[in-house]
């Protein structure tokens, strides 16, 4: 994390340095396990010690991940961790805080605080394990539910719109989003890396197999048969192809809006050139929106990494800095502000 | 004396300069603003009426008074809203000019009732004081006629500063301050002060003048006149200095809570982060964040907001981490009378929360003394470990009095007692003799460890399901609440006395104005005040059990006196009022001469 210093002179950090010893109880076969491993594996590169990193979790399946992380962590309530983790963050710039939270707890019931954190700018990474289903209440419909899936809640199928949490979190002026899946091995590591290299509040939409109520949910994502079918690997810099020989491309219509062609119909130039990095969202919009285009797929990747000057950046230190030399004398003065007068004995 | 008008004619702001005047001069006083939720109400309405009383004397007075002995009227639903609360023989000053057809028709009078003589009981002085404040800037170019009609206010205040022989030179540098930038403003202001203050000192319409010398029964020492909301906030300061934590202060805006966030947002030079939060909820799980980072973590908020933050305060009973929730207690329930006052949510801050979630409250019971209160919070949340809930109501944050500065150096030392390694294993939920566990805090090498709302494992904090460990953890979470440290309870009594009078909160003026009252007429009476109320001080049922009769006075349905009941057993009376508005002193003392 670009605002959190590393380790200086502590020994060399390693996956075992991140693991508690609390024993792992979700369910055999859980995506979560996967997640978890990538991203105790990926912390030690950061040469941030585990006293100085922080997990904060909702409630729900993803919630119990601060258990099995040795660093500091609070379980809280659901939907609130982005809440709990802007006043952590607030009084200790020196920590790094990262929030894991589910699509129930950061869509549903903690969507507001969610929008919020995003538009702050708080310098916190957020993992949102999305498995479109409710799975510690036992399989209701989430959030980011298909239209008429049958669930527990929805036996006649699901009659409410999902959220794209992508589009969602672009729509609150997030500055980083992204999209990864999570038995990508060296997919998941790259985005958590590019998260913690920004400075402001990063969310990470992390596709997760929930193998007891929602199994299968992204097999077409990550199925060696049917993923370059289906998936976009977004790379910045680079024209938008994919297909199992990556003969197809992301291109403007006449209309502007983007569409999937074939390359060899429209020249490589013809192609939509990813840019990451754009002050304007509307590219990241319209690419999170690409798996509804006719013909198109689900792209993982960054949607958008746009550090923006915040107007609060620094302002953490100062104050902690000014409560360090406030006070007697500062609350004397204080004190003693305004009209006094003095009663004599 | 009580200012009263529309609420676009500036009769806080007129109450605040009257105020300041008069604490220079050194009397003891105490205010009541009353002004409505809508923030301008159709004017000339009774229900865009507001007003500003303030009592002052020269000797020690604890109640801003029940019946003011001067109304200023500045128009005539001013004059209908606020002539039931005066006594045969008041004195009304009257703004004639505001009393128009359409004006009276809007205050729903069907006459002139300066005219037709239905105010004969008082003391009438009518003042054309728009035509006045206009005629006081005859001659200054550039000041509008439409600034010098909102200056009338300031009309007022001269005439009554006069009334009462105030000092000029407090309100004229104010003014000069104020409008330092606006000229023509400051101008027609000046003018129309000095006009009212001329006009009192060569008229014969009011021919008396009032002398209230300072008090002589004020302790020696600096003073200035705070009301709760800036004693709330500096208690906080002070805390935070003394404690050596920096303040979080999360706060979602609501009346009358929100003057603490704006109060508290101008204090960066302290140090103090304040968060307007995007909602009640998140300013209670920020302030409760802050706290597991190792500062002073508070939330405030009023009415609904106390129904919102209940979760997270569940919360951080589980996690035992030292936090503050403010209430500033208003009407209800829902919205209420979200600009009247109240004292009924002590039921709601003892139980209001799912499961056994005991924690400590306090109140304040003055307004200058909401900065001990704040104080008092934060002591017992940092010593035990847990969330507090200060109550805290509308009436003590509005209402202002002289404040005596405290020395800084005997303010109570707080001692965060941050837990460091030990090269043993770190365990969350080891005990010390007081029964709090350790505040160990991130970047604290060697004391990484996950809390949570899951039910935890003494002393080492894993999860737990254990039937015996939950109810060992059930006892241990009551048993350290109940065994916090408070003051005794005081009881003022007569030797003679079998009447026991009790109160909590903002009643204790009236309460002590009311026991005075009985003294001054020979009669023995009792008064005991509560400052904690969870847990209630220890020698509580001794001091019950010395009385004959026992009264608890409150402004809610009765629930201080349902705990005292369960609590002791003992027949205890209650006197219970809900109608937005302080507990007045005569009431107060009929109903104990009722009771004697």
């Amino acid at each position: 994390m670009s605002a959190v210093g590393a380790a200086n002179g502590a020994h060399e950090l390693t996956k075992a340095d991140f693991q508690s010893s609390a024993e792992t109880r979700w369910c055999p076969g859980c995506g979560d396990y996967a997640i978890l491993a990538a991203v105790q594996g990926f912390l030690p590169e950061l040469g941030i010690p585990p006293e100085r990193t922080v997990f904060v979790s909702g409630i729900g399946c993803a919630g119990r991940f601060s258990y099995y992380m040795n660093t500091y962590g609070m379980h809280g309530i659901h939907g609130r961790a982005p809440a709990l983790a802007t006043g952590l963050a607030a009084a200790r710039p020196d920590l790094a805080v990262w929030i894991v939270s589910g699509d129930g707890d950061a869509l549903s019931i903690g969507g507001n605080h969610l929008i919020h954190a995003l538009r702050r700018d708080v310098p916190v990474k957020i993992l949102l394990f999305n498995n479109r289903i409710y799975g510690l209440t036992k399989g209701q419909a989430s959030p980011t539910s298909e239209l008429g899936k049958v669930t527990k809640s929805t036996p006649f199928g699901s009659t409410d719109a999902p959220f794209n949490p992508i589009s969602l979190a672009l729509g609150a002026g997030a500055t980083f989003v992204a999209r990864t899946l999570d038995t990508d091995k060296q997919h998941l590591p790259a985005m958590l890396r590019a998260a913690a290299a920004h400075p402001g509040a990063a969310l990470i939409e992390i596709y997760q197999n929930c193998p007891v109520f929602n199994d299968g949910a992204f097999d077409a994502l990550t199925e060696k048969q049917t993923r370059d079918a289906n998936v976009i690997a977004l790379v910045h810099g680079e024209p938008i192809r994919f297909g199992p020989q990556r003969e197809l491309g992301v291109v403007r219509d006449a209309g502007g809006e983007l569409a999937v062609a074939t390359v060899a119909d429209v020249g490589e130039d013809a192609l939509v050139v990813h840019d990451a990095h754009r002050e304007d969202p509307s590219l990241a919009f319209a690419l999170s929106r690409l798996a509804e285009v006719k013909d198109g797929a689900t792209p993982i990747g960054i949607f958008r990494a746009a550090p923006r000057e915040a107007p609060a950046a620094g302002l953490a230190a100062e104050l902690l800095a000014a409560a360090a030399s406030f006070g007697t004398e500062g609350l004397e003065r204080v004190l003693n502000a305004g009209d006094t007068w003095s009663v004599s004995g | 004396m009580r200012f009263a008008g529309d609420s676009g004619d500036g009769m806080q702001l007129v109450g605040g300069r009257f105020t300041d005047a008069t604490a220079t001069l050194g009397n003891d006083l105490a205010t009541l603003p009353n002004f409505p939720a809508e923030i301008r109400a159709p004017a000339g309405t009774l229900a865009g009426v507001s007003s500003f009383q303030i009592h002052f004397a020269s000797r020690d007075i604890v109640t801003p008074g029940d019946t003011p002995n001067v109304l200023i009227a500045m128009n005539p639903a001013a004059l209908k809203a606020n002539i039931v609360d005066l006594e045969r023989g008041a004195t009304i000053i009257a703004n004639e000019d505001a009393f128009t057809t359409r004006n009276l028709q809007k205050a729903g009078y069907e006459g002139n009732p300066l005219d037709d003589g239905s105010l004969e009981a008082f003391v009438v002085r009518r003042i054309p004081m728009n035509t006045l404040s206009q005629r006081a800037v005859e001659g200054m170019a550039d000041v509008s006629a439409r600034d010098a009609l909102r200056a009338k206010n300031l009309f007022a205040l001269g005439l009554v500063s006069w009334l009462y022989d105030r000092p000029t030179s407090v309100t004229e540098g104010w003014i000069e301050k104020r409008f330092a930038g606006r000229k023509p403003v400051l101008e027609a202001n000046l003018a129309a002060f000095r006009a009212g203050w001329a006009f009192g000192e060569t008229t014969e319409l009011i021919d008396v003048q009032f002398r209230v010398p300072a008090a002589h029964d004020m302790a020696p020492g600096t003073y200035r006149t705070v009301n709760g909301t800036t004693a709330t906030s500096l208690g906080l300061v002070a805390a935070s200095v003394r404690s050596g934590l920096q303040l979080v202060f999360a706060s979602y805006p609501i009346t009358p809570a929100s003057e603490l966030l704006h109060e508290l947002a101008r204090h960066r030079d302290a140090g103090v982060r304040t968060i307007q939060a995007e909602d009640e909820i998140a300013a209670a799980g920020m302030a409760l964040g802050a706290a597991f980072g190792g500062a002073l973590g508070v939330t405030a908020t009023s009415g609904p907001g106390m129904d919102l933050k209940a979760e997270t305060i569940g919360l951080a009973v589980m996690l035992e981490l030292p936090m503050v929730i403010i209430d500033v207690q208003r009407a209800g329930p829902s919205t209420g009378m979200p600009t009247k006052t109240e004292q009924s949510d002590l039921l709601m801050a003892l139980y209001g929360r799912h499961g056994e979630s005991p924690l400590p409250i306090v109140c304040a019971c003055t307004p200058a003394g909401c900065f001990d209160a704040a104080l008092e919070a934060v002591r017992i949340a940092v010593r035990y470990r847990t969330p507090v809930i200060l109550l805290s109501d509308l009436f003590l944050a509005n209402s202002s009095e002289p404040w005596r500065i405290p020395d800084v150096a005997t303010l109570p030392k707080i001692d965060p007692a941050f837990a460091s390694a030990n090269g043993q294993p770190f365990e969350a939920y080891a005990r010390n003799a007081d029964g709090a566990r350790p505040w160990a805090v991130p970047g604290t090498p060697g004391l990484e460890h996950r809390i949570g709302g899951i039910e935890k494992s003494q002393p080492g904090g894993g999860i737990s399901y254990e039937p015996a460990n939950h109810q060992f953890m059930t006892d241990q979470r009551r048993e350290r609440i109940a065994g916090i440290e408070v003051p005794p309870l005081i009881v003022d009594a007569d030797a003679e006395a079998e009447l026991l009078v009790i109160g909590w909160g903002s009643s204790w003026g009236t309460l002590r104005a009311a026991v005075r009252r009985l003294r001054d007429g020979g009669r023995p009476i009792a008064h005991a005040h509560f400052h904690n109320l969870n847990p209630l001080p220890a020698n509580t049922g001794e001091v019950l059990g010395a009385f004959k009769r026992v009264l608890v006075a409150e402004m809610n349905d009765g629930q201080l006196v349902r705990v005292l009941r369960a609590e002791f057993g003992r027949e205890i009376d209650s006197y219970a009022v809900t109608q937005g508005r302080p507990l007045l002193a005569a009431e107060m003392e009929r109903e104990l001469l009722n009771r004697l």
